[in-house]
This record gives C-alpha cells, sequence and structure tokens, in this order.
C-alpha cells in the first residue's frame, strides 16, 4: 500500500491518450481539468470533444449525463487521478445507473501536476480500479504496459459499459495545447456538431 | 450483487451491542438514525452527535483519531451519510490511523427523508470500496455470530477498520441525543482534554 | 419545445377530491419542458414529485451520492441534447456551489428545485447556518433566485424558473418554503 514502487515499466501519457483517441470514431470525449485537457487536444481539438475547466471530480458526471441523453454514441470520460478522486462518489451513481455506452479513462500519474506534482491519494495506494469495481461497473482494470494498453484500446469502445480504466502512466505533467478556453463556444460547438441545432440554448 | 443473503438484525441491538464493550472509546454519529441508536443505547460524554453536514462524520473522526492516538475512536454512520462522503475513505486510507474504526449502520435506506432506497440497496458494495482504498481491515456483518467477530475488530483491531453491517429497513423509535453543539462541544473537550 | 402542453397526466398519488399537492404542479413544469434527465437526492418534502418522475417512462430518476454530482449530470445532458432538473434541500446547495461554474460559464439551462431546511420552524439548530446562507450562495456565484412560500404559489414560480432556465438559457433555483413543506416530525 503505502509504499507502492514505481514499476520500471509506466506508460507515457501523451502516448498512451493519442494511441485510446486514434480509434475514437464517432465516440464523444469529456475530459476532466488538468493535463488530461492537454493529452486530448494534442489528438486534434474537435468539436466531439468538451474540455472541462472548471469543477473538479464533475467530469464522470458529465460524461454520464451525456452518455445517458445519447444512447446511440460511445462516451469516454478521460481525466486524471486527482480530478477522479474528487468525485468518487459519481463512480456509486454511474454503477447505480449501469451506464452501457460509457467508459472513463484515469490518467494516473499519482501527482496532481497543475499545482506543483503533489501526491495524490493513489500514490499512498487508493486503488480506483477496485473502488470502481466495487461500485459496479461492468469492467475495471488498472494497466501499466503496452500490452495493458492495447487491450484498453479496445475495451473502451467495445466492452458492455459502464467501463474503467486506469493507466499507470510516469510522473509527469504534459506539453499545453492551446485549447478554447470559452466554455460557452466549446459547448456550442459540441452541441452543433452533435444535434445541428441552432446557437440557442 | 450483494443482496441475496437476508438481512434479520436490528440496527438498535447492533449498535447496543458494539457500544456494550467500548470501554473509554471515543464515539462520532452521523446524522439521523445512527445518532438515535447511541443515544438508545445511553448517553456518554464521549458521545459527540454530528446533525448536519452529510458526509462529515468519517473525517470527523479521522481528526479526532489522529488527535488523540492514544484512545480508540468510532464513528458508526449510516450508508446514505457515507455515500456522501465516499472520497473521504481514500482520505482515510491515506492516514492509516490504528485507532480508528468506521461502522456503517446499512439499511439500505434513507430513514430520515421517508425510507428512499439508496446505492447500497443496487449493489454498490461500500466495504469493497474501503477495501480499494486502503483501509487494513474490511468486513460486511449479516448475522449475529458475525457480529460477534467483528465487535473485536471495531474495538480492537488495527485499523483502519471498516465494517458495514447490514440491518433491517424499519426504523427504530426516535430518541433524541443533545442538540446544542455548543453545549456539547464543551462538555467533549472538558471530559476529554479537561478544559473548555 | 414549448409547444407540448400536454394536459396533466392524471396523478395516481393525488387521490381523488383530495387537494392538489404542490409537487404536482412542478411535476406539470417538468413535463411541459419535456425533461428527461430529474438527478435528486431523496426528500421528504419532494418525495411525491421524485416518486411521480420514477414513475415516469420518458424521465430517467437518477439518483445521486450527493447534490453536486447532479450539476455535471445535467450538464453532460444539456451536451447531449437533453434537459433536467436537479431536487434537492438547501443543505445540498452549500454541496454544489464550486459545480455550478459549469452551467453558469457555459450559459448551459440549468432548473434547480430546492426545498428549504432550517427556517420556518426548524427544530435543529445546525441547520440553520446554512438555510440562511442558501439565497447567498446561490446568487454570490450568479445563480437566479425565485422563491415560493406559499403552495399555490410553487407552480406558477417554478413555471417562471423553468421558461428562464431552458428558453433564456440561465442556471435558477427555485427555493420552496419550510412553511410549504412543512417541518418535520420528530415525534415517531
Amino acid at each position: 500500500m503505502a509504499g507502492r514502487k514505481a514499476k520500471a515499466e509506466e506508460l507515457q501519457r501523451g502516448a498512451a491518450v493519442a494511441a485510446i483517441l486514434k480509434r475514437r470514431g464517432d465516440a464523444l470525449v469529456v475530459t476532466g481539468i488538468g493535463n488530461a485537457v492537454h493529452d486530448v487536444a494534442a489528438s486534434g481539438d474537435v468539436a466531439e470533444n468538451f474540455y472541462l475547466s472548471g469543477i473538479m471530480g464533475g467530469a464522470a458526471m458529465v460524461g454520464m449525463g451525456l452518455a445517458l441523453a445519447r444512447p446511440d454514441r460511445r462516451v469516454l470520460v478521460i481525466t486524471g487521478d486527482g480530478e477522479m478522486l474528487a468525485g468518487i462518489g459519481s463512480l456509486a451513481t454511474i454503477g447505480v445507473e449501469k451506464v452501457p455506452n460509457l467508459a472513463i479513462v484515469v490518467i494516473d500519474n499519482r501527482a496532481y501536476a497543475a499545482t506543483g506534482m503533489q501526491a495524490t491519494h493513489t500514490a499512498r495506494g487508493v486503488d480506483l480500479a477496485g473502488i470502481a469495481k466495487a461500485s459496479g461497473f461492468n469492467h475495471a482494470v488498472a494497466v501499466s504496459d503496452a500490452a495493458g494498453l492495447r487491450a484498453v484500446v479496445d475495451d473502451a469502445y467495445e466492452k458492455p459499459g459502464p467501463y474503467f480504466a486506469v493507466l499507470r502512466v510516469k510522473s509527469e505533467g504534459s506539453p499545453r495545447v492551446r485549447v478554447p478556453a470559452d466554455g460557452t463556444f466549446t459547448a456550442r460547438r459540441f452541441r452543433r456538431a452533435l444535434l445541428g441545432d441552432e446557437m440557442n440554448p | 450483487m450483494a443482496n441475496a443473503k437476508r438481512i434479520t438484525l436490528d440496527r438498535r441491538k447492533v449498535v447496543a451491542r458494539v457500544l456494550r464493550d467500548r470501554g473509554d472509546a471515543l464515539l462520532i454519529t452521523g446524522l439521523g438514525a445512527p445518532s438515535f441508536d447511541a443515544m438508545a443505547a445511553g448517553d456518554s460524554l464521549n458521545n459527540f452527535y454530528v446533525w448536519s453536514g452529510m458526509g462529515s462524520a468519517v473525517p470527523f473522526g479521522l481528526g479526532l483519531a489522529c488527535a488523540q492516538p492514544g484512545r480508540r475512536v468510532l464513528t458508526v454512520t449510516g450508508d446514505g451519510e457515507m455515500l456522501m462522503g465516499l472520497g473521504s475513505l481514500a482520505t482515510v486510507a491515506v492516514q492509516r490511523p490504528a485507532n480508528f474504526a468506521v461502522v456503517v449502520i446499512d439499511n439500505q435506506r434513507y430513514g430520515e427523508t421517508g425510507g428512499q432506497l439508496t446505492h447500497t440497496e443496487f449493489g454498490v458494495d461500500i466495504p469493497a470500496m474501503a477495501k480499494g482504498a486502503g483501509f487494513r481491515e474490511v468486513a460486511t456483518v449479516y448475522t449475529n455470530a458475525e457480529l460477534e467477530e467483528a465487535v473485536p475488530l471495531i474495538l480492537k483491531g488495527e485499523g483502519p477498520v471498516f465494517v458495514t453491517v447490514k440491518v433491517r429497513p424499519e426504523p427504530a423509535k426516535i430518541v433524541l441525543p443533545p442538540r446544542d453543539g455548543p453545549m456539547m462541544r464543551h462538555r467533549f473537550r472538558a471530559n476529554l482534554l479537561g478544559e473548555g | 419545445m414549448a409547444q407540448a402542453k400536454a394536459k396533466a397526466k392524471p396523478k395516481s398519488r393525488a387521490k381523488a377530491g383530495a387537494a392538489r399537492h404542490w409537487t404536482a404542479d412542478i411535476f406539470d413544469v417538468l413535463k411541459r419542458h419535456n425533461l428527461k434527465q430529474v438527478a435528486y437526492v431523496p426528500d421528504t418534502g419532494q418525495a411525491p414529485l421524485i416518486e411521480a418522475c420514477i414513475r415516469d417512462n420518458e424521465i430517467r430518476a437518477i439518483p445521486l451520492t450527493t447534490e453536486e454530482e447532479g450539476i455535471g449530470v445535467l450538464a453532460g445532458a444539456h451536451l447531449g441534447g437533453e434537459e433536467g432538473a436537479l431536487l434537492l434541500q438547501s443543505s445540498g446547495i452549500g454541496n454544489c456551489i464550486n459545480m455550478l461554474g459549469v452551467p453558469i460559464e457555459c450559459r448551459m439551462p440549468l432548473l434547480m428545485i430546492v426545498t428549504m431546511r432550517g427556517e420556518w420552524g426548524e427544530f435543529n439548530p445546525w441547520q440553520l447556518p446554512m438555510s440562511q446562507g442558501t439565497q447567498a450562495a446561490l446568487e454570490a456565484v450568479g445563480v437566479i433566485v425565485l422563491r415560493a412560500d406559499s403552495a399555490e404559489r410553487v407552480g406558477e414560480t417554478v413555471a417562471a424558473a423553468a421558461k428562464m432556465a431552458f428558453d433564456a438559457g440561465r442556471v435558477v433555483a427555485v427555493l420552496i418554503g419550510q412553511r410549504v413543506v412543512g417541518h418535520k416530525n420528530w415525534d415517531r
């Protein structure tokens, strides 16, 4: 627990997220606040991305509401371990709703990269996949090597959800990628791409 | 999921049994029925009843356990209250207080608002979440025999300990504990620290 | 969405001849706006409304572990083309404040129906600080707040709030006074 040793084999976060997004097809992507935004945007700033730049702990719930509204589309939430820890109860709420088209991918660098790499609870042994499993997720895995990542790349889109994967990555931040900071704009853009509706609320 | 087993235990008897051998253990109760259960078992200067702040009973106990490493500290709360503060399980696990035990009296209902079902009724397994968080000892109790095994764990086992006791949903009669916060704070501290 | 003025569904709950319950008026508004996701933390006052939502085939009723989850759920619903409402007690508003940044900043519609605890006839002093600060806290982060302090006013107030939320795209909370809900019975 407390002294989990960093494995020699750990994933590189940018490459891991790129590998997952490479086969996103028409999947909708919600990112949690922090470096996950940059990891996702590095694969292209597309309208089907919604970047949360606030509400620490809210990403999984935004993903669930979206997945319930659009059962015909796969919804991926890509977020960090610190963000997921801030909304841990939402795993229980997803477990109850059993949302089949929702996948959550946690990029676990065991640190709050945005505030100076302070250790998060996962650095001290907290097992997010175990908690997701206990909450009633259909699948919950933690991977730290290339073979594990390959499985996630498929399963995140194909396994009946709710699906949960932890990517254990090297303890580092991500290169910054500029994304639109205007939430009104990204929300409207997302809805127009998805719903073809007008710019009204 | 975990709901196949029959639930027969009576919440009031369970709490009375756990507290019977408590000795000088300090007790924090979550709001609602667990507070009434503890009061029904007998008021004590070592009890502090939390009357609001859903989700705060476990962190409340954690702070107390860290401040009083020489004393056993128990948080007794309900499943609805616990569900509202799940992140606190991870926070407890990181601190690993050896003297702290959490007991969830799980009736799978929100008793105070009319008996609506909680997430545990749908299979959410809070002890498994506590295990995932990193609690040292975790147990789920359905029977009196299991309760007898769990009591020494709760009162003496190396913590952090997490025990869910599944109890029947019927509400027990309300036995109101004191609700004057300043009075409770004063009497608790005076008894524990010899000051106001 | 506004033209679906579908007649109020008969409330199986409201007994024939009995006075119509104020929660039935809220339910009518939710249906009129074609809401699809109703997120809630259980509440005595809104219990008939929650039950009506659970029974309704077109509404997905979503129980939460804590209120702020609902802010995220409804932001996601809006992104996906559905609207909803969050039902909670005033104590839960304290949990929501940070999360409200998203719908406010993104100009997403959000309707919150809040039953007040800790004011009219409250017995538990620990409920008072949050209730006394509820409206101020909401307004401090930019939520529009309407209040209803009598059962007859609930329906029109929620209807007005829903228009501001869904037609004007704002975050709106309706505070339903404890006088309407009644204070808690401690003599069970």
